[in-house]
């Protein structure tokens, strides 16, 4: 789950790093009287969207009189962003950022992830912040430091110094950075995060260490312990579709395919998906039924399908372990005259019982296409989605 | 005839009476596994499908001789029932429990390295279907009859995608040695490369199927260390040639955060390791029997 950029500032600033003197706003007027309690010339209005690389898309104003501030306010409120980590839909902004500007003097890239090799989290610093880390891997690649943390006794003193000296800091400004790099360790521990980002962290004309910019995820598996960073989600910065299914119970993403895919597992959801694409297609969404695959089930995730207004097939491919494909079928069928699918519908069961399963769903009257293979399920979806467009377009 | 689990191996439930605990319990007696008890706190003392049950792992390994464990556990208190076993002397672990947060399986794999590696736990998934010895005994919640008893081993993160794997196989005639799912979390009990150095020395497997799918390191490391160490052939599969950057492909841990963590990029990694790759979901079962029987040519 990702959280705004104010909102990673507020929870980093509990632990002592330090960040500067800014405040929200959901209006023009509201983003001048900001200004104006932060005081001083210069500010920067920042659009919050859930993305990077704001700026070059028009999201980050730097600005130095109340006319500016509302005019940059005005272009940006209600306007959907799209930067190269948002896909082509964009996201929409509805609150802004106003912060007072600083005096830089040089930029630097700290960040913290869960590395998956080690089995640990890492730390990655780099003297060269202000890009994005792929392009700082890519054009200075002796600029980045790593340091994993050993869980049994968490981040020492001694790390967070090697890292500050390593990134050429002032010896004035090494408790400074030493404190941060803690501080943000502790955050990100204690609010079970998956990702921080400080990018830039400057080191101001003034001889202080401030996050200019700051971005944090959080395990979606811890969030039962964590109710106040589910406060912290918002909905406005997600797809709906998923937004639409993950209310539902449902694991679901959107793809910008047209054929809308239920199935059960994680695996054989990404491999049916794969078939498709093999076969010509395009999967509109993954979808993980889950193990039960009951009507309600069922039910819910055509639901969720159809309310893709691209999806013109749907392919179900279940693959029944513990329950039974004769069950299955008839959840499909009561499903279908529940929901009502107006688009092409093909059906593969397989595992325990799938004869039974299979005789259920052609007797059923209704029309659906049976598979018996994932190939052939795969081939007759997307045979099935190009008479249906071809039918739409005649 | 099998890695880790065989019909001799005495086997207890975490999370014993409750109903999902409960129903897999049955079906793994029912398939041959030697269930010998299970443990729920403060339910010790009772007798659960006619079978003792344990306040503790230490109870039921004291009382029972038990020397596997399965977790059925609730993700907020899993990692907790994982470190219980570990300490109680359990030798092999198979969580099932979707949804621990990765700190705390962090914080497991830090706790199992304690001791020694001679007397460490095996330990399988989280969030995985468990594993199966077919015709022996099975730790896990996979259909038993989809397995046939033979010589391939499988690994594999996917529970259903295994299931489509084995049961072209079977359509086939194409039999198991052992089949394990190590599940679909970042940081999981035991990797790829685990389990093909355990079937490597095997002398009940021939081959190895590997099923993988995008996001993390395991599937490249696996590829460099059969490429260096292994004799047995490995035909590999990876999931998610569809799957976009950045977006979590349900499994917690199928995500591409990282150059070489695509589809494209681990097939490309496995190839020039000289893995078998397996072109499509809907060939498992030909590739397979395509290497026996280059195999056979060769002997």
């Amino acid at each position: 789950m990702d959280i705004h950029e104010y909102q990673a500032k507020e929870l980093l600033a509990r632990y002592q790093i330090h960040i500067p003197r800014g405040g929200l706003a959901y209006s023009p007027e509201q983003a001048a009287y900001r200004a104006r309690e932060i005081g001083g010339d210069r500010w920067v209005v920042k659009a919050q969207i859930h993305s990077g690389a704001r700026g070059k898309a028009g999201g980050i104003k730097l600005c130095s009189s109340d006319h500016e501030i509302v005019e940059a306010a005005d272009s940006m409120l209600g306007r959907t962003l799209v930067t190269h980590q948002t896909g082509p839909q964009g996201k929409l902004v509805n609150r802004l950022y106003v912060e007072e500007a600083m005096d830089i003097a040089r930029e630097i890239y700290i960040g913290f992830v869960l590395d998956r090799k080690s089995e640990r989290i890492m730390i990655v610093a780099s003297s060269s912040g202000g890009m994005e880390i792929e392009e700082i891997a890519e054009t200075e690649p002796d600029s980045i430091i790593r340091a994993t943390v050993d869980p049994g006794v968490g981040m020492q003193d001694f790390q967070a110094r090697e890292i500050a000296f390593g990134l050429g800091i002032d010896n004035a400004l090494i408790g400074r950075a030493t404190q941060t790099l803690l501080g943000c360790y502790r955050a990100f521990v204690d609010y079970d995060a998956s990702m921080l980002e400080i990018n830039p962290l400057v080191v101001t004309r003034r001889g202080d260490l401030v996050a200019l910019d700051a971005k944090m995820s959080f395990d979606e598996n811890a969030l039962f312990r964590r109710p106040h960073i589910s406060e912290m989600r918002d909905k406005s910065q997600e797809d709906p579709r998923e937004t639409y299914a993950s209310d539902r119970g449902l694991s679901y993403v959107g793809l910008d395919g047209n054929i809308g895919c239920i199935i059960n597992g994680a695996g054989l959801a990404m491999a049916t998906m794969d078939m498709i694409k093999i076969a010509g297609g395009e999967p509109a969404n993954f979808l993980d039924i889950g193990g039960g695959a009951s009507p309600d089930r069922v039910a819910k995730s055509f639901r969720a399908v159809l309310h893709d207004r691209q999806v013109e097939t749907i392919l179900v491919n279940i693959f029944a372990g513990i329950n039974r494909c004769d069950w299955v079928a008839e959840g499909v069928i009561k499903a279908l005259r529940e929901v009502g699918v107006p688009v092409p519908l093909v059906v593969r069961l397989s595992g325990t019982n799938m004869e039974a399963g299979r005789r259920i769903l052609a007797e059923s009257g209704e029309n659906i296409i049976v598979a018996e293979t994932l190939a052939e399920a795969a081939d007759k979806a997307v045979a099935a989605w190009r008479a249906f467009t071809a039918g739409k377009a005649a | 005839m099998s890695i880790l689990l065989d019909k001799n191996t005495r086997v207890i439930v975490q999370g014993f009476t409750g109903k999902i605990g409960s129903f897999h319990a049955e079906d793994m007696k029912r398939y041959g596994t030697n269930v010998v008890g299970g443990v729920t706190p403060g339910k010790g003392g009772q007798t659960h499908l006619g079978m003792a049950v344990f306040n503790t792992v230490k109870g039921a390994v004291q009382e029972t001789g038990a020397d596997a464990s399965i977790v059925f556990v609730p993700p907020p208190f899993a990692a907790d029932s994982i470190m219980e076993a570990a300490d109680a002397g359990i030798r092999l672990c198979v969580c099932i429990t979707d949804g621990i947060p990765s700190q705390d399986m962090i914080r497991v794999k830090r706790y199992m390295r304690r001791y020694r590696y001679e007397d460490r736990m095996t330990l399988i998934g989280p969030n995985c279907a468990g594993m199966i010895t077919p015709g022996e005994a099975l730790m896990g919640i996979m259909p038993g009859s989809i397995y046939l008893p033979g010589r391939i081993g499988i690994v594999g993160r996917s529970g259903t995608l295994g299931y489509e794997a084995a049961s072209q196989m079977k359509a086939l005639g194409i039999g198991v040695s052992t089949s394990v799912g190590i599940g679909g979390d970042p940081v999981n009990g035991s990797s790829f490369k685990d389990m093909l150095e355990l079937f490597e020395k095997d002398p009940d497997t021939d081959a190895v199927l590997m099923i993988g799918e995008i996001g993390g390191p395991q599937e490249a490391e696996a590829a460099l260390w059969a490429r260096d160490n292994m004799k047995k052939p490995l035909i590999a599969y990876i999931a998610g040639l569809s799957a976009p950057k950045g977006r979590r492909m349900g499994h917690a841990g199928a995500i591409i955060s990282a150059f070489g963590e695509s589809a494209q990029e681990k097939v490309e990694i496995l190839k020039s390791a000289g893995v078998t790759i397996v072109p499509t979901p809907s060939s498992f079962g030909e590739t397979v029997a395509e290497v026996l029987s280059a195999m056979t040519k060769a002997a």
